[in-house]
């Protein structure tokens, strides 16, 4: 697709086949549609083969901690909430490690678009379970099978009420490509969870799995009605719906930060000058 | 003249209330003042303490010896009856304690009729005591109604005038009835600034251009974040209450990374959760100020009292070696310029900073006589901005000669700007190759602190330039070492006091070692049970002490109890 070379970033090191690839595609996509300049946005991320997205992507790049790469975008959001905020993360990253960050910037709002990619297993370790493994799955590390239920992100954002919840698959590359152009647009948080394949090491969700179940959600579906929304998010087996289940015009956090309604916060440093003046006044109730 | 007034009580009949209002009204008058307190980890009942130190001479410390003790519980009489000088006075309410106390050092006030004869509510007894207290003491009163115009201005004129009188009934009660009140006064100097450790690290962090803080309430920091929350909006800063300290110091990271100085407070549990982030901050080299405000552990402790047990762990908190700075400020006045200090040498070397304190001085208030703002650090240390899209590129962590490379500010440049946790190299992509992870090693840590250490002050040297004895002391015993030193001068005793404790001032500008191996004794004085500074003064320099002073119930040194101790 034309456009999409000015975000070429290193060469990825994920596996040959790897769903990853086209979630890479789909972002870079997206970007070159909507015409971000590569200085305008910002990817942060955690630990995990996703982890590693923002290096394969021309970006400004916040590539940190194993499950903490929400409460990152949200510093670097309320700091420049003129920057288009970013974070990636797998299954293990976001609802495993930082499942606290993801219920609190939910609650929040912030302007931070989430994406999960979500191959129901631990790669970067080689394996193990993750939360949305699915029960009774047998891993090395799980030789009895998965005993925990899986965890339903749809359903938990739902519940939430975040404003924007929506799964996409990496097999239709053209649906997850729409998909992220609308969470880019959300005013406010944006839950996209991204089914993908491990083709290393998850040998149950494979690309066939995902392929005999996965559809489009329709046209006549009305992703703001939150029961119907509920519904949707909790169809799970034969048939996985992809697109937008659930969308809400709750008001971004950082457009309710009463600090930053004339500009972003990053743009008032440096004025010692102005600072001298107030701090004489602060220093007088001191007496 | 010295006095001492101690106010108990159980946590929420006011005792705050009372201290905070007659501490104001001293230091407005131009007294020195210091106030303490002792509180337990309950809204309402137990038994809680508000002490006042009062002279017309700087002191730094409490004292044991209580001049007038006000008991609005029977607690208050049983514990600290024992601590009243020969003339002390025990001031009650026999209908509030339920109780009548017979003998020359009780002063009975009907706190609570005068009040409601008033017309006003029994809470406002708090206001007859505090009149009652200045009316003991000698003190005018017309200071106090300027307090109460200021505590009251959201409530009505009625509230106010019958605040007004209940302070003046209960000043001009105790005046007439108090036959052992003989208080000398001496003439105050000019009206004083009255500073708490908390608020002054608040205020150094305004002074800093701080515009980000991110925390999780915990005690002794929470004030931290109180003060700057009630400041935000004239500021332009975003406090923001994170889930947990573990988002609290990434939130601030994040708002570091995107280019505003940003900062987290906390207590030593609340740390433990912040080490990964910590090290987060090393590897990224994004700059970070910590204040840890320590109170006893391990786990949870005693949550509302002292120590000073957590300067190693802060040392070595974070997995991997990196540069860091910690201060220790000894007063207030030292907790706003080592603040701003802090933010300074963070964004200069692109590091994190710590500024150590403790439940005692977070929660001690001291008189200053003013606070200059023009010696404050005001710099801006990131990349200009032209000159960073004028460069082919931008390396965000370029080796440079003195390992700080440019700091560009995301989305402020045509460039990107690129960070990771993984060892990485210069433009800030993944990395696995031995000889650039030992040229990264050797930037962040042997380069930047080179010139670290360069920037760090001699410490506090005061007493005879020869002395027999040294007391060593870092962070917030500062102020009962000095009244100590200098309460006791036929000891030959010096004080050598640390405010900037990691990286140990180097020598060049004032040999301290030497001055400790003339000394026959040193004492480290520390709020710790093995002598944490010490140790690490053995570490840095070789030189042990050869004795130390060590307290770790919970409680703060008073100035009679340190002096016994020698």
């Amino acid at each position: 697709m034309e456009g999409r070379d000015r975000y070429l970033g290193e060469i990825p090191a994920w596996c040959p086949g790897c769903g990853n690839f086209s979630i890479l595609n789909a972002f870079t996509a997206a970007l070159a549609a909507e015409g971000i300049e590569p200085g305008r946005f910002c990817i942060v991320s955690g630990i995990g083969q996703a982890g590693k997205f923002p290096h394969y992507v021309k970006c400004n790049t916040f590539n940190g901690l194993h499950g903490r790469a929400i409460p990152v975008a949200t510093g670097i959001k309320l700091a420049n909430h003129e920057l288009l905020v970013v974070a990636v993360g797998g299954d293990g990253d976001m609802y495993g490690e930082g499942g606290n960050h993801l219920l609190h910037a939910m609650r929040r709002n912030i302007g931070v678009k989430v994406f999960v990619h979500d191959n129901q297993i631990y790669g970067l370790t080689k394996g193990q379970a993750s939360p949305t493994s699915m029960e009774g799955m047998v891993t090395k590390n799980q030789p009895f099978g998965v005993l925990s239920e899986q965890l339903n992100p749809m359903a938990m954002a739902v519940a939430l009420d975040c404003g924007f919840v929506a799964r996409g698959y990496a097999g239709d590359r053209e649906h997850l490509t729409a998909l992220i152009r609308s969470a880019f647009y959300h005013d406010g948080f944006s839950l996209v969870d991204i089914l993908q394949p491990c083709v290393s090491l998850n040998k149950v969700n494979t690309w066939e799995w995902y392929g005999n179940r996965v559809y489009r959600i329709g046209e006549d579906y009305d992703p703001r009605d939150r029961v119907r929304a509920f519904e949707k998010a909790l169809e799970w087996g034969d048939r996985i719906p992809i697109g937008v289940i659930y969308r809400n015009d709750r008001p971004s956090f950082e457009k309710r930060v009463p600090v930053i309604s004339g500009g972003p916060l990053v743009d008032g440093s440096d004025r010692w000058h102005e600072l001298k003046e107030r701090l004489s006044g602060s220093l007088r109730e001191f007496y | 003249m010295d006095y001492t007034i101690k106010i108990g009580g159980e946590a929420g009949q006011g005792i705050q209330t009372v201290g905070d209002a007659l501490a104001k009204v001293l230091s407005r008058l131009g007294y020195h003042v210091f106030t303490s307190q002792d509180y337990e980890s309950r809204i309402r009942g137990g038994h809680n303490f508000y002490q006042i130190r009062v002279s017309d001479r700087p002191i730094r410390a409490p004292r044991r010896p209580v001049d007038i003790l006000m008991a609005f519980d029977r607690a208050s009489v049983t514990l600290h009856q024992g601590e009243l000088t020969e003339q002390g006075i025990i001031v009650y309410d026999p209908l509030q304690l339920k109780e009548s106390f017979s003998g020359p050092q009780y002063l009975d006030v009907p706190f609570v009729k005068l009040a409601t004869d008033t017309g006003a509510k029994e809470i406002v007894a708090n206001t007859v005591a505090t009149g009652a207290i200045l009316g003991m003491l000698g003190f005018p009163i017309d200071p106090l109604f300027d307090i109460i115009a200021r505590l009251l201005k959201r409530k009505d004129d009625e509230t106010r005038e019958q605040n007004r009188r209940a302070a003046t009934a209960g000043y001009e009660y105790a005046a007439k009835n108090c036959g052992r009140c003989a208080f000398t006064l001496r003439p105050p100097g000019a009206p004083k600034m009255l500073m708490g450790g908390n608020d002054a690290i608040g205020l150094g962090a305004l002074a800093a251009d701080c515009r980000f803080y991110s925390a999780y309430p915990m005690t002794p920091s929470t004030g931290i974040m109180l003060f700057l929350s009630a400041r935000a909006k004239e500021y332009g800063i975003i406090v923001e209450q994170a889930e947990d300290e573990i988002a609290a110091i990434n939130m601030a990271l994040g708002a570091s990374f995107a280019g505003v100085r940003s900062m987290t407070g906390t207590s030593g549990g609340g740390f433990a959760l912040m080490t990964e982030g910590l090290s987060l901050a090393a590897m990224t080299e994004t700059p970070i100020v910590i204040a840890l405000a320590q109170r006893p552990g391990p786990a949870t402790g005693l949550p509302t009292k002292t120590e000073q047990a957590d300067l190693l762990f802060a040392l070595n908190a974070g997995h991997g070696e990196f540069p860091r700075v910690i201060f220790a400020p000894g007063d207030p006045g030292q907790a706003v310029s080592l603040t701003a200090k802090a933010f300074d040498l963070s964004q200069k070397y692109q590091i994190p900073v710590f500024v150590m304190t403790d439940q005692y001085l977070a929660d001690t208030q001291w008189t200053m006589d003013g606070l200059s703002l023009e010696y404050l650090p005001m710099r801006d240390w990131r990349a200009d901005a032209g000159q960073v899209d004028g460069a082919g590129e931008y390396r965000r962590h370029a080796f440079t000669s003195t390992g700080v490379s440019p700091l560009a500010v995301p989305g402020k440049t045509r460039h990107v700007v690129v960070t990771d946790s993984d060892e990485h190299g210069e433009a800030g992509h993944i990395i696995e190759d031995g000889e650039t992870r030992k040229q990264m090693v050797e930037k962040r840590l042997f380069l930047k602190m080179n010139n670290i250490r360069k920037e760090i002050s001699p410490p506090l040297f005061l007493g005879p330039a020869q002395p027999e004895t040294v007391l060593v002391s870092w962070g917030s015993t500062y102020g009962v070492v000095r009244e100590t030193v200098e309460g006791m001068p036929e000891k030959k005793m010096a004080m050598l006091h640390f405010s900037e404790v990691f990286p140990l001032p180097g020598i060049e500008a004032f040999d301290y070692l030497e001055v400790l191996r003339r000394a026959k004794r040193t004492i480290s004085v520390e709020m710790n049970a093995t002598g944490q500074f010490a140790r690490l003064l053995r570490d840095e320099t070789g030189y042990s002490v050869t004795d130390m002073i060590l307290r770790y119930d919970g409680r703060p040194f008073l100035v009679e109890e340190l002096m016994e101790g020698l």
